[in-house]
């Protein structure tokens, strides 16, 4: 692999690990979609680089699976919800953007540091990629864990799992990845459509998962 | 002849029948035809027993997976039978429409073709994607009564299962680059890994492994990620619980062992057996605690199959020929037991119109046989003799004594306390003056009864096949 490949592979993964501290400090949640879209647009950026350099054509679909569905139709579906349900506009931290800011270098540190332990065996192309990836994800489940909006609790998810698919297009030669990228889509439309379909606005006054907290599950 | 063709036949009849489910619209025969396809799907499951096992780079039957198959086949039926006589009642009372209930009798065949995916999937791959299958029909099924909790579960079960799905997709990925280098495009079928597994990146495998650990250990329901599970079985309609204690955590087990062979055969990567050992026993202290403060029965008997999904992750965690038989036995046992509990828990919950164990009181003697079978069921689930799940707990502790002494003296406190809780509950909800209305209860018995009588003969006299196939699946799983 030639030095350029690297460099733009390189160049794009990072791209989406800075996109995703970009999600952490947003505090109004149109801003936070627009910012998610873009991440999924440097998705399937990366994909379709990928695609180019390992000479793999299913890729593109993958990429393009990653650019009509999540850079454009599910940002365009959300906005409608929060229009349509009258949903609140600001997104609510239960920490601070500061220290979730510091969390996240801190997940950032821990992928690169858990990746760069593993032997050279896997090519450095790879290996790199998936530090990325992991960083990725671990930006995507801390973003699930500091907001307490339902919305924004399904945007960590979906950038999560984005960082699956850089990890999936990233793994030279794996079957599937289509697959999984049509199957992850499902999953993400399905809990879109959960939002609008049950309202959670009219059943709990509100989308706040803290309003829910009254049903404690785990005292009953 | 192999028994690719049985295979077929176990995935096309619950697909077909979810299918022709789908359309029908009168819930008498919908039932009536679950109940058929579940039957067949049985006798089908049954024959693989005898047929040659095979492997092709999709599906693969070997002597390990057949007893999953064929317990789930069984239970599956029974259940069926269970949930035909139960819908009348939710009908009645309006808590449920005839389209919700096409729909739920569709999903409930669909469910049983995702799990048969999942247990005879080669591919590591299909496999993920038939658990995830498995998952979201589940989801669906627990929001069903569509009530401010059941959403509520729902979207619990939902928001976890879908981070557990992720990570474990996470996990599959990175077995495939330490297959990579070895095995090339190959690195996703079970069976070459589990050949060429010394050549893969043990530090690789190490990631993987605590990746999938977190995915598909949160779907076996282990602390800390089990928050999903009380929840979602409480919410949903009875027979969706019994098949989610009885069956679903079987699977993701099924899978976390399928993953353990191939860390295993590496070497070199770390041993995932103290891992499992170690969260096993913490799911059931937490689980055993857990059961003395519940209001809810069926919560009850949820944090229960999280104490005892710890106890056979703990058994395979400890490994070992005896350890793994005591691990493969208990899992039949919970699954027979803990779906006849849950069979009786619906059909009282219908009965008394509450859920809530302060509201059911005097079972004994206002519905006798519910009573004592519920008594029954609680009696094998807290490990009493002579039922066979005193069997399975006995060889556990006894071969954690031999190996270490000190974890099997946390064990046995660990059980003790859930004994207290189960007892303490059980008491309060059988005997007593039975106050409230209630309604008489027009169950039937039969799979409560074949369930019941089933673990009291491994108890009692253990069919020598049955033992002898199980030492052989022990050995196999080292």
């Amino acid at each position: 692999m030639s030095g350029l490949d690297f460099d733009v592979s390189h160049l794009l993964a990072g791209g989406l690990v800075l996109v995703s501290f970009m999600l952490l400090y947003q505090t109004r949640i149109y801003a936070l979609l627009n910012v998610y879209a873009a991440q999924a647009f440097v998705l399937s950026l990366a994909v379709v680089w990928q695609a180019f350099v390992q000479d793999k054509p299913h890729l593109y679909a993958t990429a393009a699976v990653a650019f009509l569905f999540k850079a454009a139709l599910i940002p365009y579906a959300l906005h409608r919800a929060i229009d349509r349900l009258g949903l609140r506009r600001e997104v609510e931290n239960v920490v601070g953007i500061g220290a979730t800011m510091l969390a996240g270098l801190a997940c950032v540190a821990l992928a690169i540091v858990v990746m760069l332990r593993i032997e050279n065996e896997a090519d450095a192309l790879a290996r790199e990629d998936l530090a990325f990836a992991l960083a990725v994800i671990l930006l995507g489940l801390l973003m699930m864990v500091v907001r307490r909006n339902v919305v924004s609790m399904v945007i960590g998810f979906m950038s999560l799992e984005n960082g699956l698919i850089l990890a999936a297009a990233g793994a030279k030669g794996m079957p599937l990845v289509v697959e999984f990228a049509v199957a992850f889509s499902v999953v993400v439309a399905l809990v879109v459509i959960y939002v609008f379909l049950f309202r959670l606005q009219d059943r709990f006054g509100g989308v706040d998962v803290g309003v829910l907290e009254d049903f404690q599950g785990s005292r009953r | 002849m192999t028994a690719l063709p049985a295979v077929q036949a176990i995935l096309a009849l619950p697909l077909g029948a979810a299918a022709a489910l789908a359309f029908l619209p009168d819930y008498r025969l919908s039932a009536r035809l679950n109940v058929a396809a579940s039957f067949a799907t049985l006798a089908v499951a049954c024959s693989l027993f005898v047929l040659p096992g095979f492997a092709t780079p999709y599906l693969l039957i070997d002597d390990l997976n057949v007893v999953f198959v064929a317990l789930n086949a069984f239970v599956g039926f029974t259940t069926s039978v269970f949930s035909a006589s139960y819908i009348g009642h939710e009908l009645e009372t309006g808590r449920l429409t005839p389209r919700n209930l096409r729909f739920y009798h569709a999903m409930c065949q669909f469910l049983a073709f995702a799990m048969n995916l999942a247990l005879t999937a080669n591919n590591i791959g299909l496999m993920w994607a038939a658990l995830e299958i498995a998952t979201l029909t589940t989801v669906a099924m627990v929001g069903l009564y569509q009530t401010r909790e059941a959403i509520e579960a729902a979207w619990k079960y939902f928001i976890l299962a879908s981070v557990a799905i992720a990570l474990a997709l996470f996990g599959t990925i990175l077995i495939f680059m330490a297959a990579r280098p070895a095995l090339g495009e190959g690195g996703m079928i079970w069976t070459l890994l589990l050949r060429r597994a010394g050549d893969f990146d043990p530090a690789l495998l190490d990631l993987a492994f605590v990746f999938l650990m977190l995915g598909y250990g949160a779907k076996v329901g282990l602390v800390p990620l089990h928050a999903w599970l009380p929840d979602a079985h409480a919410e949903g309609p009875t027979p969706i619980s019994a098949v989610l204690s009885g069956l679903l955590l079987n699977v993701a087990l099924y899978i976390v062992l399928r993953f353990k062979l191939v860390i295993d055969a590496n070497g070199r990567a770390f041993a995932p057996g103290p891992l499992l050992a170690t969260l096993g026993l913490l799911s059931l202290l937490f689980a055993a605690f857990m059961l003395y403060r519940r209001r809810d029965v069926k919560r009850l008997f949820a944090f229960s199959s999280i104490e005892h999904m710890g106890l056979i992750v703990f058994a395979f965690g400890i490994g070992g020929p005896l350890a793994n038989f005591a691990g493969l036995l208990h899992m039949t046992m919970h699954s027979l037991t803990k779906s006849a509990i849950f069979f009786t828990v619906g059909h009282i919950a219908q009965a008394k119109g509450s859920q809530s164990i302060a509201d059911i009181r005097g079972l004994t003697v206002s519905q006798p046989w519910l009573g004592w079978t519920l008594l029954a069921g609680v009696f094998a689930i807290a490990g009493l003799p002579p039922m066979g799940v005193f069997t399975s707990e006995f060889l556990v502790v006894s071969s954690t004594f031999a190996r270490a002494p000190v974890l099997a003296l946390i064990l046995v406190f660990g059980l003790l306390v859930a004994f207290g809780a189960l007892l303490m509950h059980a008491q309060n909800m059988a005997f007593g003056d039975p106050g409230g209305p209630e309604i008489r209860s027009r169950a039937s018995p039969a799979p409560i009864v074949a369930h019941l009588s089933l673990v009291l003969l491994a108890g009692i006299y253990p069919p020598p096949p049955v033992v002898a196939w199980f030492e052989h699946v022990a050995a196999m799983l080292h």
